[in-house]
């Protein structure tokens, strides 16, 4: 057997690593027991590593006959009790969602990738953030939500991987990492670093399948056909959804304070914004950037705050006014929400922003200024 | 004074919601008394399917865990390759199995995936009310055929067995009926050798179990049972098609 990938490196090493790996080294480290994948572009890479990595380990790797045959291998792995992903692009990621509202029904904790690539249909490979709405607004059918972090960087994906599959455990919950293309396939350096068990996650044994009978017989389920049984398990899911919205909102500010007009974006539209106020702050225009890292939840407080005090926010997205909705909500008519969108391949550029910032800068009244 | 027979352990005292003359009730009790004769209560893991033993989990008195339409073999792989000391049964009805989880029946079997799969036909959807199944017969008539099922329109009726004896992750496959006592002991010797063969690692074991619907056939039960054993023994034969062991 060939060499372990960790052995001989030591701790806070640097390595150059590939987004998609990264989230595949990080699920080993948090200790994921069963991975399930099908091909598909961009985030071959991922199932490719994991093919790998996982059989190093002695643990459960399965490319699968369908993407729907993964999630439901998932919801297998997770009702058993083991910590358990799958991963994808966007037309994967529609065929889960019958599996992930299933898992959303049933309150079991599965973590899952989205690297989404340019739509709709089979769209393209380019890298994308399309899958907005998909992400936050569940996606599958029925009154659930799933918790999505958006990383914006290899170090992120990493990192936020380990993180989902606490936050998976804590809430009993599917929780996505939705990247995309150029994410999932650039390399960056990369600290490894031991996954942190926090100690305090909940223990399974009094849910999960297959132990001793000591106790009643266990049923995992989202049938619940009695006369008003559904409506309290959906009432039980939305207080646990309003604890997470309470307790898990992340978020990133960058000189928001003095700023005129502040600027949200994610993922690789953050990082193009992020030069974008480097530049715009070179030519003395007052800019921030808000840089949700949970899109659900999504931090409409802070969001809203800013409102309040600014008379104008943008959001630039990798998709045509997904996200500009929620800013829009968030922002509650305080204060005027612009767009600027690409789509389908199309990466912000930076100039670009700057120049949609001085038009915004100097234009008056409730006009919306949309650039896409 | 000894009690010769009793209700399984492995059966909640429960008294169940099918229909009369119902095959689900007999199949069922097959699958409890082999989980108590072999032991194995404490780490077994049912799958109710969609259809009409959704509910199974109420009558089996062992762990269940329901599935999304079709994706029992899915799921039941997920399950086993999670926890291998787990004894997984994939109960599933003839829609679930052979139409909308086609392909994850064929790979679940071609990856040879140890579990106990327990497929009940009876050539109907039940649970919505009649339609036309992947194994209603040519000529029975359905909510959704109601002339009677032409092959010309709808392709024939598919016999599972035969579609997937040749894979080689088949460990054993069988077909019993419900439709008489000693049909039913039969078919309680095909699980007991499915059971055994998973028990010992063997790989993917599955027995069809042909089973009436009297309700949605439009027929009192003993008038199903005539009908089962007129027409659907005649086309989906009874006995072994697979078996690793008679393979040497």
């Amino acid at each position: 057997m060939e060499t372990s990938f960790r052995e001989g490196l030591g701790m806070s090493e640097k390595v150059l690593m590939k987004g998609n790996e990264a989230i595949g080294e990080a699920a080993v480290q948090a200790g994921c027991q069963c991975y399930f994948g099908y091909p598909i572009t961009p985030q071959n890479e991922l199932t490719a590593y994991m093919s790998k990595r996982m059989l190093e380990e002695g643990r459960v790797f399965i490319q699968s006959e369908s993407e729907i045959a993964a999630i439901n291998m998932c919801f297998g792995a997770a009702a058993v009790g083991v910590r358990t992903m799958t991963s994808s692009s966007g037309p994967g990621i529609s065929l889960k969602q019958e599996g992930i509202s299933y898992v959303a029904g049933a309150e079991l904790p599965v973590f899952y990738v989205n690297v989404m690539r340019g739509g709709p249909g089979l769209g393209n490979i380019a890298p994308s953030q399309a899958d907005y709405f998909q992400c936050t607004r569940g996606g599958g059918h029925g009154d659930y939500r799933v918790i999505v972090y958006a990383p914006s960087d290899v170090q992120e994906q990493y990192d936020y991987t380990m993180l989902s599959f606490d936050l998976a455990d804590r809430y009993r919950i599917p929780v996505m990492l939705a990247t995309d293309g150029i994410l999932g396939q650039m390399m960056e350096p990369l600290v490894l670093h031991d996954y942190k068990d926090p100690g305090d996650l909940p223990s399974k044994e009094a849910w999960r399948l297959g132990d001793a009978v000591t106790q009643e017989p266990i049923w995992i389920t989202s049938v619940r056909l009695g006369e008003g049984e559904l409506e309290e398990h959906n009432f039980k899911l939305q207080k646990k959804y309003e604890e997470i919205v309470e307790k898990e909102v992340r978020f990133e500010e960058t000189a928001v304070d003095d700023a005129d007009i502040v600027v949200v974006a994610y993922g690789t539209s953050a990082r193009v914004a992020r030069s974008a106020i480097e530049m715009a702050r070179a030519a003395g225009i007052k800019v921030g950037l808000l840089r949700p890292i949970t899109l659900w939840p999504f931090p409409e407080k802070r969001i809203r705050e800013i409102a309040e005090k600014v008379d104008d926010m943008l959001a630039v997205e990798m998709s045509l006014g997904q996200m500009w909705e929620d800013v829009r909500l968030a922002a509650c008519g305080a204060c005027r929400v612009h767009l600027h969108g690409r789509t389908a391949g199309g990466v912000p550029d930076e100039a670009a922003v700057v120049d949609q910032i001085k038009t915004i800068l100097s234009s008056k009244g409730d006009e919306i200024i949309r650039n896409f | 004074m000894e009690r010769i027979f009793t209700m399984p352990e492995a059966m909640k005292p429960e008294q169940t919601l099918y229909c009369p003359g119902c095959g689900h009730g007999i199949a069922h009790r097959l699958v409890a008394e082999l989980v108590d004769e072999f032991g194995i209560r404490d780490r077994t893991i049912g799958i109710a399917p969609v259809g009409c033993s959704v509910f199974a989990d109420k009558y089996w008195n062992f762990d269940v865990i329901s599935a999304a339409h079709g994706r029992a073999p899915a799921v039941a792989t997920g399950m086993k390759r999670g926890r291998p000391e787990s004894f997984v049964i994939c109960y599933q009805g003839d829609g679930d199995l052979a139409a909308i989880g086609t392909a994850e029946t064929i790979h679940a079997a071609n990856r040879g995936e140890d579990f106990v799969t327990v497929f009940v036909n009876n050539a109907i959807y039940g649970m919505t009310g009649g339609q036309m199944a992947p194994t209603t017969l040519v000529g029975q008539a359905s909510m959704t055929c109601q002339l009677g099922r032409d092959p010309e329109i709808m392709g024939y009726p598919i016999r599972v067995c035969e579609l997937l004896k040749d894979l080689p992750g088949v460990a054993f496959m069988a077909r019993g009926s419900v439709d008489s006592p000693k049909n039913v002991l039969k078919t309680k010797k095909y699980l007991k050798k499915a059971y055994s063969n998973v028990l010992e690692g063997k790989g993917y074991s599955f027995v069809e179990i042909v089973s009436p619907c009297p309700t949605n056939w439009g027929m009192t039960p003993l008038k199903a049972l005539k009908w089962l054993r007129e027409n659907m023994l005649e086309y989906y034969k009874l006995g072994v098609f697979r078996d690793c062991d008679a393979e040497g």
